[in-house]
């Protein structure tokens, strides 16, 4: 499958990536070869493999409604690159983007 | 001119009121006053390494909201990451449901005001969870996570709509049912329950479905009903003009009361949803499924229903009384102190929520006023009895609103007991009617509907505190004995 330059820059949006000229025909070509490499699974037989939704032999794994002590905010916020008022402080954002 | 019906579809976001977030230990506080990341972990704050596990009881407050809106439960279930980068959540993704929600094919009835019901649909619930909150301060946005990571059902309605009065309606229903079900304050102030109204207008008659437009940060119900109506209106004035609606985000402006446009969508959104890795599917016990259901609550409607049956209420008292949890406990705790069911629901509709009115108050905060639903069933109580009259009990309910206390003490202390001795009664009867010959002499002259201010003038006489019954009648007896 043919990537082209517009789904690489659609891609780079959407993951926040300022890609150059050269970077998105590098990147095309790539994605390309991963999607023809991955592609060729599509010439197995699976009509008769159940569909799977999870490789973990895993269900219904629950906690009980339990609250346990949160971590200090010092020690949440040691790693921040800025705080600031006990909140995390982030190059300003004004597009409102966020979901429910 | 053409006429056109709005195509509304509600999504709603409530927060479920569990003590711990929906994949983390960290418990669940009042984002709007609890100090800035105080309840973070590295689990909600996406640290490397960190394994999120799902809140059982989150699980069962979505189930119960999916069959008190006679939704359909699927076998399978699976949480799915929902990618996009935004500050409000750290890893890059929300936990969502995509493919395979917890709740699907439901319905919820609504009332009309003419008097009829109407089904509208309910798409899914499906469970996710909440993002941080974001303070945007001099060129830079600070982020509170308390919020991330707390236990949220969207839950999504079909486009089933057709007016703003039936957006209202159903909004209320649905708050009215999470309320019942415990699992959300339905404060909408707060944001802990959140609605969102999709609207696009179309000729009527037709079946096309045009672009609509979406309704953020309403902050009420009120706020969605009106919004909803401007919304519809701008729309129509659009098309009328020739023009075309685009599709975006508004926002409502609850000081000019308009909406504005937020956000204008030139593509469909790109979540790259996949079904998420780190949490094994769910595949619910029927069995478990059946015992959510056993112990569901009465509903509003079932409650209703009941009010009418039992004790003889209008549908509409009943519906007003059900409305809101906070109301229907009051009611049922004024009943329980042996108030009459009739007369409680109308001092109660009538009075007290004119009280509330005044003040402002909502009639989810009822609990917390100081007339208390004792006092309401001892004042209904005193009333039956003949002890005062009716007057003296509207008086005495602002008293109570305004200071609490006990009905039969304000009684006493300020002399309200109801005057029913027919000579005294007789007495001002006379005296009224000996100070108003031409009332008198126009009354029998047929213009009967003087005996109202008659009346009136009377009960002045006995400062408010007569035996309207007795006043009635002697006052009768004594016109008719002045007819020559």
């Amino acid at each position: 499958m043919k990537i082209d330059r517009a789904t690489v820059e659609h891609i780079a949006e959407l993951a926040k990536l300022d890609l150059t000229d050269d970077e998105i025909a590098l990147y095309a070509g790539q994605l390309s070869d991963i999607l023809d490499a991955v592609g060729q699974l599509e010439q197995l037989d699976t009509g008769a493999i159940p569909p799977t939704a999870s490789v973990l032999p895993l269900r219904n794994v629950f906690r009980p409604d339990r609250a346990q002590p949160s971590l200090p905010r010092d020690a949440a916020l040691a790693n921040a690159a800025d705080s600031a008022e006990g909140q995390f402080r982030v190059d300003a954002v004004l597009d409102d983007a966020g979901e429910g | 001119m053409v006429a056109y019906e709005p195509v509304i579809g509600l999504e709603v976001h409530a927060e479920l009121l569990t003590e711990s977030k929906m994949f983390c230990t960290c418990a669940v506080v009042d984002s709007t006053s609890a100090e800035p990341n105080t309840v973070v972990c590295p689990v909600c704050l996406a640290m490397p390494g960190v394994l999120p596990v799902i809140n059982r009881k989150a699980v069962e407050f979505g189930l119960m909201v999916g069959l008190a809106l006679n939704c359909e439960i699927p076998a399978f279930n699976q949480f799915a990451r929902k990618s996009y980068f935004y500050p409000d959540l750290p890893k890059g993704y929300q936990i969502s449901q995509y493919e395979y929600p917890l709740a699907i094919n439901g319905w919820l009835e609504i009332d009309l005001p003419d008097g009829s019901t109407k089904r509208i649909g309910i798409r899914r619930a499906h469970l996710e969870e909440d993002t941080g909150k974001l303070t945007h301060v001099d060129g830079h946005s600070l982020v509170d996570l308390n919020r991330a990571g707390v236990p949220l059902l969207e839950i999504v309605s079909e486009a089933d709509i057709r007016s703003a009065e039936e957006a209202e309606a159903y909004a209320r229903k649905l708050r009215a049912i999470l309320q019942y079900l415990g699992v959300n304050s339905g404060d909408m102030s707060k944001g802990v329950l959140r609605m969102e109204p999709n609207i696009s207008v179309r000729p009527v008659g037709s079946d096309d479905l045009r672009t609509r437009t979406e309704i953020k940060n309403l902050n009420s119900i009120r706020s969605l009903a009106r919004a909803s109506a401007y919304e519809i209106e701008r729309q129509i004035a659009l098309y009328e003009a020739g023009e075309s609606v685009q599709q975006a985000t508004m926002g409502w402006d609850e000081a000019r009361q308009v909406t504005v446009t937020q956000r204008v969508k030139e593509s469909s959104e790109d979540y790259r949803y996949f079904p998420e890795p780190d949490l094994p599917v769910l595949e619910l016990d029927r069995a478990w499924i059946e015992a959510v259901r056993a112990g569901l609550p009465e509903l509003p409607d079932a409650k209703r229903d009941r009010l009418m049956a039992e004790h003889g209420l209008s549908r509409y008292d009943a519906s007003v009384l059900v409305a809101q949890r906070a109301v229907a406990d009051y009611y049922e705790q004024a009943l329980a102190a042996g108030g009459d069911p009739k007369q409680v629901a109308n001092y109660l509709i009538g009075d007290v929520f004119r009280q509330m009115n005044l003040e402002g108050r909502e009639r989810d905060d009822i609990g917390a006023i100081l007339l208390t639903p004792q006092a309401l069933a001892e004042l209904v109580t005193l009333v039956r009895q003949g002890a005062i009259n009716h007057g003296v009990a509207k008086q005495l309910i602002e008293t109570l609103y305004a200071e609490g206390g006990s009905p039969a003490r304000l009684v006493e202390q300020r002399g309200l007991a109801q005057v029913s001795d027919e000579s005294v009664i007789g007495e001002a009867v006379a005296t009224v009617l000996d100070e108003h010959p031409d009332e008198v002499a126009r009354y029998l002259a047929g213009e009967e509907k003087l005996i109202k201010f008659l009346m009136g003038m009377v009960m002045r006489a006995l400062k408010g505190k007569g035996d309207a019954q007795v006043v009635q009648r002697q006052l009768a007896a004594q016109l008719e004995a002045r007819r020559k």
